[in-house]
């Protein structure tokens, strides 16, 4: 009985193990490779507002060429990034990705050979992928000659459309206390003045996300341009002046002033951006600082809202107003890919005008093709009107230490709550930085 | 024989030790390691190249938005070691006794734990926000305009508003176990207390309070550890806002992570801040068990 029990136990193993032997070798075989040239290319991004339109693409890319294209969706964009760190490391990437945040982290994925090189690419035909796309949306995703990052020049990602950050007006507010909304404020003390107006009727000036500290980082980085220029404010970066100069007490006296003037919505120190945009779409604030993605934000908010977008009105005239902008979302190849050049591929088919056409209407967004600039709604014109006014951190060649950028934010926050004079606050800011400079040495 | 026995016993150890090596010793192993590196999270690790001893330790101990962070923890957790447990002890006392619908009530003190912290943070946001929240509009409509100011915003009430939604979200916690625990308590011993004249208060004191001390001591272990971990009514409240004025510990080993990168210095928080807890917990045992004594 026990011998007749293990011959049917043998048997039973041997089955099994011929079963998965046959199905081991029947998918090395020819057909598993005939399978293979059925070419399919992962992309794995965070834009929740763009996944259907991603995924209409998709469809077409697969009619077009054969090559299906799997776009997942992580959201939000945190738990997005902590996915492509996660994935970097067990060597799990997949064929495009993005990489968000600043750029020394972008520099640290092209130094440990995650990103592939794409300059050859966007050179190839005259530069025929380049010269299509808006160079400041390019800028993002390069790195220059003898960049502070150490990692070699070239271009290493693709902007799939641009954004940039201005301040955006109501004009049935500003109409109806008198102001004129064809004309909005174009200095420092017209907003003031207009501010006073809004005051005494009961409207609050400015709303923004600056409980979302970057934001701050971005109004203050505007007008240091603006008050002291690009040169000056690198070479604080560089640690050649200090955060001490009357020029950044300057900068820091402006959000004094706009508290003092009660230019600033109540609670905006702990105001994520989603408020920010429920107040100014609601009407209930006549200014709002934020991005060109609050079209598509608003459009769904209140349809009806009657707005128009401008440059943050300038305090000196000595320097043009520079505002953060260039490429929104950028799109990597993975090196370590087999399939890179599928994937350079469809990278350039998704820059091309009809896709960013169609991606732009579909997301409310500026498109990354210089040619696709059609049929945009207005206050969209106006962001793609600024673009030449654009910098960013990231094409600055130069970084800040990231508990320079905390102390600067968080500061700025104490001004506004009243607990730091900009003297103090800058004062703090450079001894946090020649903490961070002397622990580098 | 023998053998074969102690091997099979092994053996039987063998998946449980596994389970506990992979998803226990190797991350604190790993924490460890990563404490005394200065690294990414981006780039190739190499302890050896990344190596900088205690640096992130000495750092850290220099870090005075981190210990300001740790204090506001402690004081979120001292508001709830009192208040909420007092909270908590006196709706259990309440229904403790045979009452109608004791059942109904239960449930409802027991909702704020079942409800999602992120939830709960952005309800309690709208309900507390300056411009159009239902705090400062009830206030305005019973003439209590003076008081209308943006909670969450303002220094001075951002914390103390955090630290009793903490308490409201976390009450039920206490709420059920004081209850388990007075439900254990044998009524045959109130009795004779009741035929001697004694008052509630002194049934209270002589009999309940005795009984519950290792009831006590649970809960406030739980609330300690529960309450200085607290992160997620931060995050969806006041993002550690204004200024540093709510960060918390968790909130600032997430901005060292995420925000900077720095993940060394991230795991040498989590250490500290483990070994913090483990302090507070090691002395309330020893506090529990002379309590006992006495």
């Amino acid at each position: 009985m026990k011998g007749q029990y293990r011959k049917v136990c043998l048997f039973f193993i041997l089955s099994l193990f011929t079963v998965f032997l046959s199905i081991f070798l029947a998918s090395c075989g020819p057909q598993a490779q005939k399978k293979e040239q059925v070419k399919s290319i992962k992309i794995w991004h965070w834009m929740s507002d763009r996944e259907e339109a991603f995924l209409e693409l998709a469809r077409r890319y697969e009619k077009e060429t054969g090559v299906r294209v799997n776009f997942e969706l992580y959201a939000p964009s945190d738990a997005y990034t902590q996915k492509v760190r996660a994935a970097a490391q067990t060597n799990t990437l997949p064929d495009i990705f993005g990489i968000l945040g600043e750029k020394r982290y972008f520099a640290s994925f092209v130094k440990s050979g995650y990103v592939y090189d794409l300059t050859e690419e966007m050179d190839r035909d005259m530069g025929a992928w380049k010269n299509k796309l808006f160079v400041k949306a390019l800028a993002v995703n390069e790195f220059e000659q003898e960049n502070s990052f150490g990692v070699k020049p070239g271009i290493y990602g693709v902007p799939i459309d641009v954004t940039n950050i201005q301040m955006l007006y109501n004009k049935d507010l500003l109409r109806a206390v008198g102001a004129d909304p064809s004309n909005p404020p174009k200095t420092w003390k017209d907003l003031i003045e207009v501010n006073k107006k809004l005051k005494a009727n009961g409207v609050h000036g400015l709303v923004s996300g600056w409980g979302e500290i970057w934001m701050i980082d971005c109004m203050a980085s505007n007008y240091a341009f603006n008050i002291m220029g690009k040169d000056k404010v690198l070479a604080t970066i560089r640690g050649e002046v200090s955060y001490t100069d009357p020029d950044w007490i300057k900068v820091f006296d402006l959000f004094r002033e706009m508290r003092d003037e009660g230019l600033l919505a109540s609670g905006i120190v702990t105001m994520v951006n989603k408020t920010a945009e429920q107040l100014f779409a609601n009407n209930r604030a006549a200014f709002a600082f934020n991005g060109s993605w609050c079209v598509n934000v608003y459009k769904g908010m209140n349809p009806n809202l009657n707005y128009g977008a401008m440059l943050p009105p300038q305090v000196s005239d000595k320097y043009p107003m520079t505002i953060w902008g260039g490429a929104g979302s950028s799109f990597m190849v993975n090196k370590q890919s087999k399939d890179v050049q599928p994937a350079v591929d469809f990278l350039k088919w998704i820059t091309d005008a009809p896709q960013q056409i169609f991606l732009s209407k579909e997301a409310q967004g500026l498109p990354s093709n210089k040619y696709s600039l059609k049929d945009m709604p207005m206050v969209l014109s106006q962001f793609a009107s600024a673009m030449d006014n654009t910098t960013h951190p990231n094409v600055w060649g130069v970084s800040e230490f990231p508990a320079v950028i905390e102390a600067f934010n968080k500061g700025i926050q104490y001004i506004i709550i009243g607990e730091k004079t900009p003297e103090q606050l800058a004062a703090d800011i450079q001894a946090v930085k020649e903490r961070e400079m002397a622990k580098k040495q | 024989m023998r053998t074969k026995t102690i091997l099979q016993n092994y053996l039987f150890v063998l998946p449980a030790f596994l389970i506990f090596s992979i998803f226990y010793i190797y991350p604190f192993y790993k924490v460890f390691t990563l404490a005394l590196c200065q690294w990414d999270g981006i780039a190739r690790f190499d302890f050896a190249k990344n190596f900088i001893g205690l640096r992130n330790f000495i750092e850290l101990f220099q870090d005075k938005i981190w210990w300001s962070a740790m204090l506001q923890a402690g004081y979120i957790t001292l508001i709830a070691l009192t208040f909420q447990n007092a909270l908590a002890l006196g709706l259990a006392l309440a229904c403790d006794r045979d009452m109608k619908g004791g059942n109904i009530y239960r449930v409802i003190f027991y909702l704020p734990p079942v409800l999602s912290e992120v939830v709960a943070g952005l309800v309690w946001k709208w309900i507390y926000d300056g411009n159009y929240g239902l705090l400062n509009y009830w206030l305005q409509n019973i003439g209590l305009s003076n008081l209308v100011t943006d909670w969450l915003s303002n220094p001075k009430t951002a914390l103390i508003c955090v630290a009793i939604i903490h308490c409201w979200k976390g009450f039920g916690w206490g709420f059920i176990i004081f209850l388990a625990g007075l439900q254990t308590i044998p009524r045959q011993l109130y009795e004779p207390a009741k035929v001697d004249g004694a008052s509630s208060w002194q049934m209270f004191k002589s009999v309940t309070l005795p009984l519950m001390v290792p009831v006590f001591i649970l809960v406030s272990i739980l609330t300690v550890l529960g309450t200085m971990q607290v992160f997620v009514l931060i995050l969806s409240m006041t993002g550690g806002g204004p200024g540093y004025h709510t960060e918390v510990p968790v909130t600032r080993i997430l901005a060292s992570m995420v925000g900077s990168s720095r993940f060394g210095y991230a795991c040498s928080q989590g250490i500290m801040f483990g070994a913090v807890l483990l302090a507070v917990s090691f002395v309330q045992i020893k506090l529990s068990k002379y309590m006992k004594q006495a």
